[in-house]
Protein backbone atom coordinates (compact mmCIF):
# COMPACT_ATOMS: atom_id res chain seq x y z
CA UNK A 1 0.00 0.00 0.00
CA UNK A 2 1.91 2.85 -1.35
CA UNK A 3 0.51 6.42 -0.72
CA UNK A 4 -0.43 7.30 -4.23
CA UNK A 5 -3.19 4.30 -4.14
CA UNK A 6 -4.24 5.36 -0.55
CA UNK A 7 -4.74 8.83 -2.47
CA UNK A 8 -6.79 6.79 -4.88
CA UNK A 9 -8.29 4.69 -2.53
CA UNK A 10 -9.87 8.27 -1.03
CA UNK A 11 -10.54 9.96 -4.27
CA UNK A 12 -12.79 7.02 -5.61
CA UNK A 13 -14.42 6.89 -2.20
CA UNK A 14 -15.13 10.33 -2.26
CA UNK A 15 -16.27 10.53 -5.04
CA UNK A 16 -18.88 7.71 -5.16
CA UNK A 17 -20.36 9.24 -2.09
CA UNK A 18 -20.68 12.77 -3.88
CA UNK A 19 -22.61 11.34 -6.67
CA UNK A 20 -25.04 9.03 -4.29
CA UNK A 21 -25.54 11.81 -1.74
CA UNK A 22 -25.68 13.94 -4.61
CA UNK A 23 -28.80 11.48 -6.40
CA UNK A 24 -30.58 11.50 -3.05
CA UNK A 25 -30.69 15.37 -2.78
CA UNK A 26 -32.27 15.32 -6.01
CA UNK A 27 -35.15 12.88 -5.44
CA UNK A 28 -35.91 14.38 -2.25
CA UNK A 29 -36.70 17.39 -5.01
CA UNK A 30 -38.22 14.88 -7.12
CA UNK A 31 -40.52 14.48 -3.60
CA UNK A 32 -41.17 17.56 -2.71
CA UNK A 33 -41.32 20.63 -5.35
CA UNK A 34 -44.07 21.61 -5.62
CA UNK A 35 -45.03 22.24 -9.48
CA UNK A 36 -44.29 19.42 -12.23
CA UNK A 37 -41.61 21.85 -13.67
CA UNK A 38 -40.32 22.63 -10.37
CA UNK A 39 -40.29 18.85 -10.33
CA UNK A 40 -37.97 18.77 -14.15
CA UNK A 41 -34.66 20.47 -12.65
CA UNK A 42 -33.44 17.75 -9.93
CA UNK A 43 -33.02 14.50 -11.67
CA UNK A 44 -30.83 16.47 -13.98
CA UNK A 45 -28.28 16.19 -11.28
CA UNK A 46 -28.30 12.82 -11.49
CA UNK A 47 -28.22 12.66 -15.23
CA UNK A 48 -25.11 14.74 -15.15
CA UNK A 49 -23.13 15.23 -11.58
CA UNK A 50 -23.64 11.65 -10.39
CA UNK A 51 -22.84 10.13 -13.76
CA UNK A 52 -19.75 11.97 -13.85
CA UNK A 53 -18.70 11.27 -10.24
CA UNK A 54 -19.26 7.53 -10.54
CA UNK A 55 -17.56 7.28 -13.88
CA UNK A 56 -14.22 9.41 -12.91
CA UNK A 57 -14.36 6.87 -9.76
CA UNK A 58 -15.08 3.69 -11.96
CA UNK A 59 -11.89 4.67 -14.49
CA UNK A 60 -9.58 5.92 -11.36
CA UNK A 61 -10.13 2.43 -9.45
CA UNK A 62 -9.81 0.05 -12.70
CA UNK A 63 -6.48 2.80 -13.36
CA UNK A 64 -4.86 2.09 -10.05
CA UNK A 65 -5.94 -1.17 -8.58
CA UNK A 66 -6.55 -3.39 -11.77
CA UNK A 67 -3.66 -1.53 -14.16
CA UNK A 68 -5.68 -1.11 -16.84
CA UNK A 69 -7.22 2.07 -18.55
CA UNK A 70 -10.64 1.97 -19.09
CA UNK A 71 -11.33 5.10 -20.25
CA UNK A 72 -14.82 3.54 -22.38
CA UNK A 73 -16.75 4.13 -18.91
CA UNK A 74 -16.71 7.87 -20.19
CA UNK A 75 -18.96 6.79 -23.53
CA UNK A 76 -22.05 6.40 -20.65
CA UNK A 77 -21.55 10.55 -19.75
CA UNK A 78 -20.98 11.29 -23.29
CA UNK A 79 -24.16 8.86 -24.59
CA UNK A 80 -26.58 10.56 -21.78
CA UNK A 81 -25.56 14.33 -22.37
CA UNK A 82 -26.92 13.55 -25.72
CA UNK A 83 -29.88 11.71 -24.70
CA UNK A 84 -31.09 13.41 -21.53
CA UNK A 85 -31.82 16.66 -23.53
CA UNK A 86 -33.80 14.69 -25.80
CA UNK A 87 -36.44 13.62 -23.05
CA UNK A 88 -36.21 16.25 -21.23
CA UNK A 89 -37.26 18.69 -24.03
CA UNK A 90 -40.11 16.05 -25.30
CA UNK A 91 -41.38 15.99 -21.79
CA UNK A 92 -41.08 19.80 -21.03
CA UNK A 93 -43.17 20.43 -24.46
CA UNK A 94 -46.03 17.35 -23.67
CA UNK A 95 -46.23 19.10 -19.52
CA UNK A 96 -46.49 22.66 -21.45
CA UNK A 97 -48.97 21.26 -23.76
CA UNK A 98 -51.41 19.61 -21.65
CA UNK A 99 -50.99 22.33 -18.85
CA UNK A 100 -52.47 24.87 -21.62
CA UNK A 101 -54.79 21.99 -22.38
CA UNK A 102 -55.73 21.99 -18.23
CA UNK A 103 -55.73 25.81 -17.93
CA UNK A 104 -52.85 24.89 -15.22
CA UNK A 105 -49.67 27.23 -14.09
CA UNK A 106 -48.19 27.42 -17.61
CA UNK A 107 -47.41 31.04 -19.44
CA UNK A 108 -49.75 31.29 -22.66
CA UNK A 109 -48.81 30.24 -25.62
CA UNK A 110 -46.93 33.50 -28.02
CA UNK A 111 -48.93 35.48 -29.96
CA UNK A 112 -52.76 36.14 -29.97
CA UNK A 113 -53.87 33.39 -31.49
CA UNK A 114 -53.92 30.70 -30.14
CA UNK A 115 -52.17 26.93 -31.15
CA UNK A 116 -54.34 24.79 -32.52
CA UNK A 117 -53.58 20.83 -32.96
CA UNK B 1 -10.98 -3.86 -2.72
CA UNK B 2 -9.84 -2.42 0.53
CA UNK B 3 -12.45 -1.70 3.16
CA UNK B 4 -12.68 2.04 3.03
CA UNK B 5 -13.86 2.01 -1.03
CA UNK B 6 -15.91 -1.66 0.46
CA UNK B 7 -17.47 1.29 2.99
CA UNK B 8 -18.21 4.03 0.46
CA UNK B 9 -19.71 1.54 -2.12
CA UNK B 10 -22.53 0.10 0.53
CA UNK B 11 -23.15 4.12 1.57
CA UNK B 12 -23.45 5.02 -1.88
CA UNK B 13 -25.52 2.09 -2.77
CA UNK B 14 -27.65 2.93 0.38
CA UNK B 15 -28.05 6.36 -0.76
CA UNK B 16 -29.32 5.30 -4.85
CA UNK B 17 -31.76 2.54 -3.07
CA UNK B 18 -33.23 5.17 -1.07
CA UNK B 19 -33.71 7.46 -3.86
CA UNK B 20 -35.24 4.68 -5.93
CA UNK B 21 -38.15 4.54 -3.27
CA UNK B 22 -38.33 8.24 -3.09
CA UNK B 23 -38.87 8.36 -7.23
CA UNK B 24 -40.94 5.25 -6.81
CA UNK B 25 -43.24 7.50 -4.35
CA UNK B 26 -43.55 10.01 -6.93
CA UNK B 27 -44.70 7.62 -9.45
CA UNK B 28 -47.22 5.99 -7.48
CA UNK B 29 -48.24 9.81 -6.53
CA UNK B 30 -48.33 11.17 -9.94
CA UNK B 31 -50.18 13.30 -9.50
CA UNK B 32 -50.15 13.85 -13.96
CA UNK B 33 -48.99 11.73 -16.24
CA UNK B 34 -45.63 13.44 -17.06
CA UNK B 35 -44.94 13.35 -13.18
CA UNK B 36 -44.78 9.71 -13.63
CA UNK B 37 -42.55 9.43 -16.64
CA UNK B 38 -40.06 12.11 -14.59
CA UNK B 39 -40.03 9.51 -11.71
CA UNK B 40 -39.67 6.54 -13.64
CA UNK B 41 -36.53 8.16 -16.26
CA UNK B 42 -35.09 8.98 -12.64
CA UNK B 43 -35.54 5.25 -11.37
CA UNK B 44 -33.72 4.30 -14.55
CA UNK B 45 -30.61 6.31 -14.18
CA UNK B 46 -30.49 5.46 -10.44
CA UNK B 47 -30.56 1.67 -11.84
CA UNK B 48 -27.87 2.63 -14.16
CA UNK B 49 -25.67 4.09 -11.95
CA UNK B 50 -26.37 1.00 -9.22
CA UNK B 51 -24.67 -1.12 -11.83
CA UNK B 52 -22.05 1.04 -12.21
CA UNK B 53 -21.27 1.31 -8.38
CA UNK B 54 -21.54 -2.78 -8.51
CA UNK B 55 -19.09 -2.47 -11.59
CA UNK B 56 -16.48 -0.88 -8.79
CA UNK B 57 -17.33 -3.25 -6.09
CA UNK B 58 -16.97 -6.51 -7.82
CA UNK B 59 -13.71 -5.23 -10.09
CA UNK B 60 -15.51 -5.97 -13.48
CA UNK B 61 -15.89 -4.21 -16.70
CA UNK B 62 -18.80 -6.61 -17.78
CA UNK B 63 -20.89 -4.24 -15.38
CA UNK B 64 -20.23 -1.31 -17.49
CA UNK B 65 -22.22 -2.82 -20.95
CA UNK B 66 -25.27 -3.68 -19.02
CA UNK B 67 -25.28 -0.24 -18.05
CA UNK B 68 -25.47 1.07 -21.26
CA UNK B 69 -27.63 -1.13 -21.81
CA UNK B 70 -30.26 0.55 -19.00
CA UNK B 71 -28.73 3.72 -19.87
CA UNK B 72 -30.67 2.87 -23.89
CA UNK B 73 -33.76 1.45 -22.71
CA UNK B 74 -34.63 3.92 -20.44
CA UNK B 75 -33.55 6.63 -23.36
CA UNK B 76 -36.33 4.78 -25.65
CA UNK B 77 -38.84 3.97 -23.07
CA UNK B 78 -38.67 8.04 -21.75
CA UNK B 79 -39.13 9.32 -25.13
CA UNK B 80 -41.78 7.39 -26.28
CA UNK B 81 -43.74 7.79 -23.40
CA UNK B 82 -42.65 11.93 -23.91
CA UNK B 83 -44.19 11.14 -27.44
CA UNK B 84 -47.06 9.70 -26.65
CA UNK B 85 -47.98 12.48 -23.75
CA UNK B 86 -47.56 15.10 -26.52
CA UNK B 87 -49.54 13.56 -28.91
CA UNK B 88 -51.34 10.56 -28.30
CA UNK B 89 -49.09 8.01 -30.50
CA UNK B 90 -45.93 7.02 -30.83
CA UNK B 91 -45.10 6.26 -34.36
CA UNK B 92 -47.21 8.46 -37.02
CA UNK C 1 -13.34 11.40 -50.24
CA UNK C 2 -16.49 13.50 -50.10
CA UNK C 3 -18.57 10.75 -51.76
CA UNK C 4 -17.27 8.17 -49.28
CA UNK C 5 -17.45 10.42 -45.87
CA UNK C 6 -20.64 12.53 -46.42
CA UNK C 7 -19.82 13.23 -42.54
CA UNK C 8 -16.03 13.37 -41.38
CA UNK C 9 -17.20 14.02 -37.78
CA UNK C 10 -19.68 11.38 -37.45
CA UNK C 11 -17.19 8.93 -39.33
CA UNK C 12 -14.39 9.90 -36.97
CA UNK C 13 -16.46 9.75 -33.73
CA UNK C 14 -18.11 6.67 -34.62
CA UNK C 15 -14.90 4.90 -35.56
CA UNK C 16 -13.22 6.50 -31.61
CA UNK C 17 -16.21 5.13 -30.06
CA UNK C 18 -16.05 1.27 -31.81
CA UNK C 19 -12.62 1.37 -31.10
CA UNK C 20 -13.06 2.62 -27.45
CA UNK C 21 -16.04 -0.08 -26.65
CA UNK C 22 -14.15 -2.96 -28.40
CA UNK C 23 -10.88 -1.75 -26.16
CA UNK C 24 -8.39 -3.40 -28.33
CA UNK C 25 -6.17 -1.90 -31.68
CA UNK C 26 -6.31 -5.06 -33.16
CA UNK C 27 -6.41 -5.33 -37.34
CA UNK C 28 -9.95 -7.05 -37.21
CA UNK C 29 -11.61 -4.10 -34.90
CA UNK C 30 -9.61 -1.69 -37.15
CA UNK C 31 -11.23 -2.46 -40.37
CA UNK C 32 -14.36 -3.44 -38.57
CA UNK C 33 -14.22 -0.07 -37.01
CA UNK C 34 -13.44 1.72 -40.43
CA UNK C 35 -16.48 -0.19 -42.02
CA UNK C 36 -18.67 1.22 -39.97
CA UNK C 37 -17.46 4.56 -39.67
CA UNK C 38 -18.61 4.41 -43.66
CA UNK C 39 -21.74 2.58 -43.57
CA UNK C 40 -23.30 4.44 -40.99
CA UNK C 41 -23.35 7.84 -42.49
CA UNK C 42 -24.77 6.58 -45.45
CA UNK C 43 -27.57 4.13 -44.23
CA UNK C 44 -28.40 7.65 -42.12
CA UNK C 45 -28.39 9.62 -45.02
CA UNK C 46 -31.99 9.22 -46.02
CA UNK C 47 -32.61 11.01 -42.63
CA UNK C 48 -31.54 14.47 -43.99
CA UNK C 49 -29.18 15.43 -41.43
CA UNK C 50 -28.26 19.42 -41.80
CA UNK C 51 -24.43 19.35 -42.47
CA UNK C 52 -22.47 20.51 -39.17
CA UNK C 53 -19.43 22.68 -40.11
CA UNK C 54 -17.51 23.90 -37.15
CA UNK C 55 -16.03 26.86 -37.95
CA UNK C 56 -14.08 27.97 -34.31
CA UNK C 57 -12.44 24.63 -32.79
CA UNK C 58 -11.03 26.81 -30.10
CA UNK C 59 -14.39 28.63 -29.23
CA UNK C 60 -16.27 25.20 -28.77
CA UNK C 61 -13.58 23.60 -26.48
CA UNK C 62 -13.73 26.81 -24.15
CA UNK C 63 -17.80 26.53 -23.96
CA UNK C 64 -17.77 22.41 -23.38
CA UNK C 65 -15.42 23.85 -20.35
CA UNK C 66 -17.69 27.08 -19.30
CA UNK C 67 -20.32 24.84 -19.85
CA UNK C 68 -19.05 21.77 -17.58
CA UNK C 69 -18.20 24.12 -14.92
CA UNK C 70 -21.70 25.89 -15.01
CA UNK C 71 -23.24 22.28 -14.98
CA UNK C 72 -20.80 21.48 -11.74
CA UNK C 73 -22.39 24.70 -9.86
CA UNK C 74 -25.68 24.57 -11.00
CA UNK C 75 -26.30 20.88 -9.66
CA UNK C 76 -24.87 22.63 -6.17
CA UNK C 77 -27.09 25.17 -6.14
CA UNK C 78 -29.91 23.06 -7.57
CA UNK C 79 -29.31 20.66 -4.43
CA UNK C 80 -28.56 23.32 -2.29
CA UNK C 81 -32.19 24.88 -2.74
CA UNK C 82 -33.79 21.72 -2.56
CA UNK C 83 -32.45 21.13 0.59
CA UNK C 84 -33.53 24.44 2.16
CA UNK C 85 -36.87 24.51 0.53
CA UNK C 86 -38.51 23.91 3.87
CA UNK C 87 -37.37 27.34 4.71
CA UNK C 88 -37.06 29.30 1.77
CA UNK C 89 -38.56 28.03 -1.36
CA UNK C 90 -36.79 29.00 -4.92
CA UNK C 91 -38.28 31.21 -7.05
CA UNK C 92 -38.95 28.74 -10.18
CA UNK C 93 -40.24 31.51 -12.91
CA UNK C 94 -40.77 30.86 -16.53
CA UNK C 95 -38.45 33.21 -18.61
CA UNK C 96 -38.57 34.11 -22.84
CA UNK C 97 -35.07 34.44 -23.64
CA UNK C 98 -35.34 36.85 -27.23
CA UNK C 99 -32.56 34.77 -29.40
CA UNK C 100 -30.52 35.56 -32.51
CA UNK C 101 -29.32 32.17 -33.68
CA UNK C 102 -31.18 30.66 -36.21
CA UNK C 103 -28.85 27.66 -37.33
CA UNK C 104 -30.48 23.95 -35.96
CA UNK C 105 -27.59 23.08 -35.27
CA UNK C 106 -26.96 25.77 -32.68
CA UNK C 107 -30.56 25.86 -31.55
CA UNK C 108 -30.03 22.18 -30.63
CA UNK C 109 -26.53 22.75 -29.33
CA UNK C 110 -28.27 25.18 -27.01
CA UNK C 111 -30.91 22.99 -26.03
CA UNK C 112 -28.10 20.37 -24.74
CA UNK C 113 -26.58 22.68 -22.84
CA UNK C 114 -29.80 24.17 -21.27
CA UNK C 115 -31.06 20.92 -20.15
CA UNK C 116 -27.96 19.35 -19.39
CA UNK C 117 -27.79 22.23 -16.72
CA UNK C 118 -30.10 21.38 -14.24
CA UNK C 119 -30.74 24.86 -12.93
CA UNK C 120 -32.49 25.42 -16.73
CA UNK C 121 -35.22 23.86 -18.83
CA UNK C 122 -36.00 24.24 -22.08
CA UNK C 123 -39.55 24.50 -22.29
CA UNK C 124 -40.18 26.03 -25.81
CA UNK C 125 -39.10 27.26 -29.09
CA UNK C 126 -41.44 29.13 -31.23
CA UNK C 127 -40.23 31.57 -34.59
CA UNK C 128 -40.31 35.29 -33.90
CA UNK C 129 -41.07 34.90 -30.13
CA UNK C 130 -38.01 33.32 -28.30
CA UNK C 131 -37.32 30.82 -26.44
CA UNK C 132 -39.21 29.84 -23.39
CA UNK C 133 -37.16 28.42 -20.05
CA UNK C 134 -38.10 27.54 -17.04
CA UNK C 135 -35.41 28.60 -14.30
CA UNK C 136 -35.21 26.75 -10.87
CA UNK C 137 -34.25 29.84 -8.93
CA UNK C 138 -34.47 32.93 -10.45
CA UNK C 139 -32.64 36.34 -9.22
CA UNK C 140 -33.00 39.19 -11.70
CA UNK C 141 -34.29 38.40 -15.11
CA UNK C 142 -32.65 41.13 -17.03
CA UNK C 143 -29.36 40.14 -15.36
CA UNK C 144 -30.41 36.10 -16.77
CA UNK C 145 -31.06 36.94 -20.00
CA UNK C 146 -28.10 39.06 -20.83
CA UNK C 147 -25.66 36.05 -18.94
CA UNK C 148 -27.10 33.88 -20.76
CA UNK C 149 -26.85 35.32 -24.19
CA UNK C 150 -23.14 36.30 -23.30
CA UNK C 151 -21.99 32.78 -22.47
CA UNK C 152 -23.79 30.80 -24.64
CA UNK C 153 -25.10 32.29 -27.53
CA UNK C 154 -22.65 34.22 -28.60
CA UNK C 155 -19.93 31.00 -28.59
CA UNK C 156 -22.68 29.33 -30.59
CA UNK C 157 -22.61 32.10 -33.22
CA UNK C 158 -19.71 32.54 -33.70
CA UNK C 159 -19.43 28.22 -33.97
CA UNK C 160 -21.81 27.59 -36.21
CA UNK C 161 -22.71 30.77 -38.25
Amino acid sequence: MTAGTTVAEVAVALLLVAGGVLSLASAIGLLRMRTFFMRMHPPAIANTFAVWCTALAMIVYFAVFQDRLALYVWLIPIFLSITAPVTTALLARAALFRERQRGGDAPPPPGDVPVSR
Amino acid sequence: MTPLIDLAVTVTLSCYVAAMALAFVRLLRGPAAQDRVLALDFIYINGMLVVLVLGIRFGSSMYFESALLIALFGFVSSAALAKFLLRGEVIE
Amino acid sequence: MKRLFPAPLLSASLFVMWIALQGSLAAGDLVLAAFLAMAIPIACAPLRPLPVRIRRPGVLVRLVLVVGSDVFRSNLQVAAGVLRSPWRAPRGAFVRVPLDITDPNALAALCAITTVIPGTVWTELSEGHGLLLHVFDLHDEVAFIANFKQRYEKPLQEIFE
